[in-house]
């Protein structure tokens, strides 16, 4: 089951009903997805309540509810016409081409690598005047990047389905940003402790939860997710409460602070100051910690524990018949993982120099996990491919201004960032369940390196 | 073929694993009714019954993925029957007990990870159960986990690339060849284990489960699914693993062709209960074991020559 | 005494209608061993239609009877999210049936997101009061604490949400149980594969199941939106959460269980608001789901699982 997979994609054209023409029967259809439209979108489009003095009224926008089903119409005809036709049963196989067309992960990645490091000259040469805005993006990238990476050992390679992988990420950051607050501690005495912290969580909440199978543990998590944050929220004296955590001090080179004045990084090097220093070093510092994670988790991958978390997820029954631990094993993923987040949590924290509540919700680790998924359980590059393409694009929206002048001022395309990214998320994972990068590689070789296509790896889906 | 020149009962005097008393109950059901059986050291022993008798229940307990609800499964290294030991574990509540003969493991108390690791008792699965998505290789190098974790300084030394690792893995490597040669399957090491054609897959299973070094290799229907040529071949490698290994085999197979001709012990489950136990000429003539294959009462009297001809599993016949 | 009767009374409100929802949790889960994520916010969905046809009847076509204001919400609300239902299940579920587990999780997490921020955008953020529409009700008993009186008081209000859900159970027991479809629906459970060699349309039966969860999250919505009296983008989400745990505390796949296990998510609610501190009643809710996974992950109702190896 697999292709594309919108409305009544599964009627295959076959000779047999040659009597119905191509054209009417992609009208017929046209029609029923406008139909469907009209019904879905009647009470959310064509309506609209508001609130005004003396209670609630409804607002007609007929003009909106049109548009939305000729839209569909003209979609789902287009769809009929031009796609299905040509895809039908190729569904399957034309992923995996596609992979196989794309050059090694090697070059790609060192390609990605080279360009990651010169980065913000790259920017700060082409684009002077939004050299601080592109920088702060990257760094945003690069933040989930490392996220993903991280949880890819949860997930990607242990296969244990993580939802609520953004309290390990509160963990770090409430750890720096309270330190810091209670105890004066700064960026680089933080960061060890904030990914020690996570870690000892990851341990806590797995020990009586990662014996459940697949979905029940997804739930499990989410719930211990929401349960950290609800104790953010609420314990007010320490944590802040809904305020959460201001003053959050920046990171420091060797001790040199990244700013104005007699003795900061400027003082020293003799360089004039600019605030786009410390977007820089902020970018670098993301980098490196990315490249740490990257680095250990490939590392791991080639020891028996990496072996292990990976045969874990292919099939836990047998991973026990042969003297495997499991329940250590799993401990281990998700403690690493959790650690990871811990140390991407103190550079949010460094980087806002504000952190509450607010900024680790479900939706958070529902985006994480969308990045893992999306990029290829287990394939690192996918999940930079991934995160440059989600988080990348969502933000880019916010920079379509041109959109107003077709919609109107009241038009904010930012808006429309969460909606567009859940419907992509949707429409990637129909088109490709596997994700963009699907093969793995193998973690030992006798003679020769083979790929390994998607078909044969299992996604740890429990007993 | 050493099966005839030794004591007919000898799995009595040296046995490598004993189930005594076993029974297991899932809520109403009793899958398993006070089952006691032996497996001598060095000997392949074929547990046999008709479909549903509870024999992959009886392999679930002895390799801990289920516990039993009543009964003591013993494993022992080095000879004889170490009474002593036995009591005294049982007696202490220790899992294990380590002597001058050698060393006994209650299994009903280990949990199933610790029984293939220390009372190396390996198995495979009756739906096969490998890694499908990595390679044959990585397969055999999982099965030897235990070992390179411990070489590895657990991960730490790992990390940091410390040549004693590197040996050990080098040494992993080696073993796993050694498997794969004798399984036919060292041009495949670089594939994926889901990709090989299905009577590979178990022989893959085989050598993975020899990886772990085992003393009691129990196999779960090993030669079902294989080509009367695949089936001879096999039969050849587990002798080839019980002689130069010194692995005592406990098999559950269907083909009675494999049993017959294999087994130096056979042990007949029906229903949960032992209905036979002997070398494979007394349970092919036991009538007991006609009626439970046949599903008639015991009393009533048979000579179906088929049936017998079947039983007794001359090799010609087919298993199609 | 009273205080108690009171708090118990609301506990079964409140129960209802995490109930209702946790209805098409099951049946999801049991048909296709999937958590239907997006079910919580086609409450929410449930939700804004009613109060879209709630103002509609009585500001545009001054219909003031409330009875039938109501009666026709009601019969509206399950119809248009009906086709929800059916439609997410057709674009998000169904092309990944038989691809791997992890594929439609993704896409029902990626579903909630867009139906939360559907409704944002063409609704607006802001959360949308309605003022009570039903008032009064029967006073149980009456006494009085260190001066001040109490009084145990069933609204009518709460007399509709529970009646209501009481016969909508028992009429969706029957379906379950006496019709085709029914059969159909357990028969899918058991082995979709040999379901459809039997001639199930499985397709089709997984289609329905989806409906009538749909329906029955439309009228809980409806039911939140009368007793709660705001509703906004983001109910669904919370909602979704604890009716899953009901579902699960009843036993994952077992109706009677999904109904017993929302009134008892919304009695621990309650009496937790009540007794302890408002504050931590989420974090109630999400801990029984903890334990009540890790020590009885069949459930009050369920079925246990036996390993299979």
């Amino acid at each position: 089951m697999s292709g594309p997979g919108l409305v009544s994609a599964a009627r295959t054209p076959n000779a047999s009903q040659g009597a119905e023409s191509r054209m009417t029967r992609a009208l017929r259809e046209a029609s029923i997805a406008g139909a469907l439209a009209g019904v879905l979108g009647f009470f959310f489009l064509a309506l609209r309540t508001d609130i005004v003095t003396g209670g609630l009224e409804v607002t007609t926008r007929w003009g909106l509810w049109f548009t939305a089903i000729a839209i569909v119409f003209a979609g789902r005809l287009a769809l009929n016409l031009f796609w299905f036709g040509h895809s039908y049963g190729a569904g399957k196989t034309a992923g995996r081409k596609i992979t196989r067309l794309l050059p090694s992960s090697k070059i790609v990645g060192r390609v990605a690598l080279a360009f990651a490091l010169i980065l913000p000259f790259f920017f700060m040469v082409l684009f002077p005047n939004r050299d601080r805005q592109y920088i702060d993006l990257s760094i945003l990238i690069m933040t989930y990047i490392m996220l993903g990476w991280g949880l890819n050992i949860v997930v990607g390679l242990a296969g244990l389905l993580d939802l609520g992988y953004v309290a390990f990420y509160a963990v770090g950051a409430y750890s720096f940003g309270l330190s810091a607050q209670y105890l004066g501690f700064g960026f680089w005495t933080a960061l060890p402790m904030a990914g020690l912290l996570a870690a000892t969580w990851g341990l806590i909440l797995g020990f009586p939860v990662l014996r459940l199978r697949g979905d029940y543990l997804a739930i499990v998590t989410l719930a211990f997710g929401e349960m950290i944050r609800v104790v953010l929220i609420n314990w007010k004296s320490f944590t802040g409460g809904p305020d959460g955590v201001s003053g959050i001090p920046k990171p420091t080179f060797f001790g040199l602070e990244i700013g104005r004045g007699s003795g900061s990084f400027g003082d020293v090097f003799g360089l004039p100051y600019e605030p786009i220093h410390r977007f820089v070093y902020l970018y670098y510092i993301i980098l490196a910690l990315a490249l740490l994670t990257n680095f250990v988790t490939m590392r791991l991958r080639r020891l028996p524990i990496g072996r292990a978390w990976e045969a874990l997820r292919e099939d836990e029954i047998a991973c026990r018949s042969l003297g495997i631990n499991t329940r250590n094993t799993k401990l281990s993923a998700f403690s690493t993982g959790a650690m990871f987040a811990g140390f991407a949590g103190s550079f949010f924290a460094t980087r806002q120099g504000f952190i509450s509540p607010e900024s680790f919700t479900f939706l958070e680790s529902a985006i994480i996990l969308a990045i893992v998924v999306l990029g290829g359980l287990g394939s690192q590059i996918g999940i930079v491919i991934a995160s440059v393409v989600m988080i990348g694009g969502i933000e880019l929206l916010r920079n379509l201004d041109f959109l107003k002048q077709i919609f109107g001022p009241s038009f904010e395309p930012a808006e429309y960032r969460m909606l567009i990214f859940g419907l992509a998320m949707v429409v990637i994972m129909v088109w490709k369940p596997r994700g963009l990068v699907s093969t793995r590689e193998p973690s030992a070789t006798l003679k020769e390196k083979k790929l390994i296509g998607a078909d044969q790896i299992a996604q740890g889906e429990g007993h | 073929m050493t099966t005839q020149t030794q004591s007919l009962y000898r799995w009595k005097d040296d046995p490598v694993l004993t189930v005594e008393h076993l029974s297991m109950r899932f809520g109403g059901l009793l899958a398993i009714n006070d089952l006691s059986f032996e497996v001598g050291r060095g000997d392949i022993t074929a547990l046999i019954g008709p479909n549903g008798a509870g024999k992959t229940t009886v392999f679930n307990c002895v390799t801990g993925f289920y516990k039993p609800t009543e009964g003591r499964i013993v494993a022992r290294h080095g000879k004889g029957a170490q009474t002593e030991a036995v009591d005294h574990a049982t007696r202490t509540g220790k899992r294990w007990h380590k002597s001058g003969e050698g060393a006994v493991f209650l299994l009903e108390r280990m949990p199933d990870h610790e029984i293939s690791q220390k009372a190396k008792v390996a198995r495979t699965f009756q739906n096969i159960r490998l890694f499908g998505g990595m390679t044959v290789l990585e397969n055999l190098l999982v099965a030897q986990h235990n070992t390179l974790m411990v070489a590895s300084g657990y991960t730490v030394g790992g990390i940091l690339g410390l040549p004693s690792f590197k040996k050990a893995e080098k040494a992993a490597i080696k073993k796993a060849v050694y498997w794969l040669e004798h399984v036919g399957l060292v041009d495949r090491a670089d594939d994926a284990a889901g990709d090989l054609p299905y009577g590979d897959q178990r022989r893959l299973e085989i050598a993975r489960a020899m990886c772990l070094d085992p003393q009691v290799l129990c196999l779960d229907e090993p030669a079902a699914g294989l080509n009367p040529r695949e089936s001879a071949d096999l039969n050849m490698f587990l002798r080839y693993i019980r002689d130069t290994h010194g692995t005592s085999i406990l098999l559950i197979e269907h083909d009675m062709g494999v049993v017959m001709e294999i087994s130096d012990h056979v042990v007949v489950l029906d229903y949960g209960v032992k209905i036979s136990d002997g070398d494979a000429a007394a349970v092919k003539n036991d009538p007991k074991v006609i009626a439970a294959y046949l599903g008639v009462d015991d009393e009533a009297e048979i000579d179906v020559p088929e049936v017998r001809q079947d039983l007794s599993g001359a090799k010609g016949v087919p298993h199609e | 005494m009273e205080y108690f009767v009171q708090q118990l009374i609301n506990g079964l409100t409140l129960g209802s209608i995490y109930g209702l929802i946790a209805i098409g949790y099951t049946m999801v889960y049991g048909i296709i061993g999937m958590i239907n994520f997006a079910h919580g916010d086609v409450f929410m969905i449930g939700a804004f239609i009613s109060l879209a046809v709630f103002l509609v009847l009585t500001t545009v076509f001054g219909v003031t009877f409330l009875p039938i204001v109501l009666f026709l919400a009601l019969v509206v609300s399950m119809l248009f999210t009906s086709f929800w239902g059916w439609t997410i299940e057709r674009l998000a579920y169904r092309p990944l049936r038989g691809s791997f587990r992890l594929a439609p999780l993704i896409t029902a997490i990626g579903m909630s997101i867009v139906l939360q921020n559907f409704v944002q955008v063409t609704q607006g953020a802001r959360v949308k009061p309605l003022p009570p529409q039903i008032q009064g009700g029967v006073e149980l008993m009456s006494g009085s604490v260190d001066g001040t009186t109490i009084n145990a008081q069933l609204s009518y209000m709460q007399m509709i949400i529970i009646g209501t859900t009481f016969v909508l159970m028992v009429a969706f027991s029957l379906l379950i149980s006496r019709t085709s479809l029914g059969r159909s629906q357990r028969a899918c459970e058991q082995d979709r594969k040999m379901a459809s060699l039997l001639g199930v349309n499985v397709d089709r039966t997984i289609s329905l199941t989806f409906i009538m969860g749909a329906a029955l999250a439309a009228v809980a919505g409806l039911m939140f939106m009368l007793l709660y009296g705001v509703i906004d983008f983001y109910i669904g989400f919370l909602a979704g959460v604890k009716a899953f745990t009901a579902a699960v505390l009843g036993g994952i796949g077992s109706l009677p269980g999904a109904m017993l296990g929302g009134l008892l998510i919304g009695l621990i609610e309650v009496f937790w608001s009540a007794y302890f501190t408002v504050e931590y009643k989420d974090v109630a809710a999400f801990s029984i789901l903890a334990i009540v996974l890790i020590f009885m992950p069949s459930g009050l109702l369920g079925k246990p699982e036996i390993e299979k190896v």
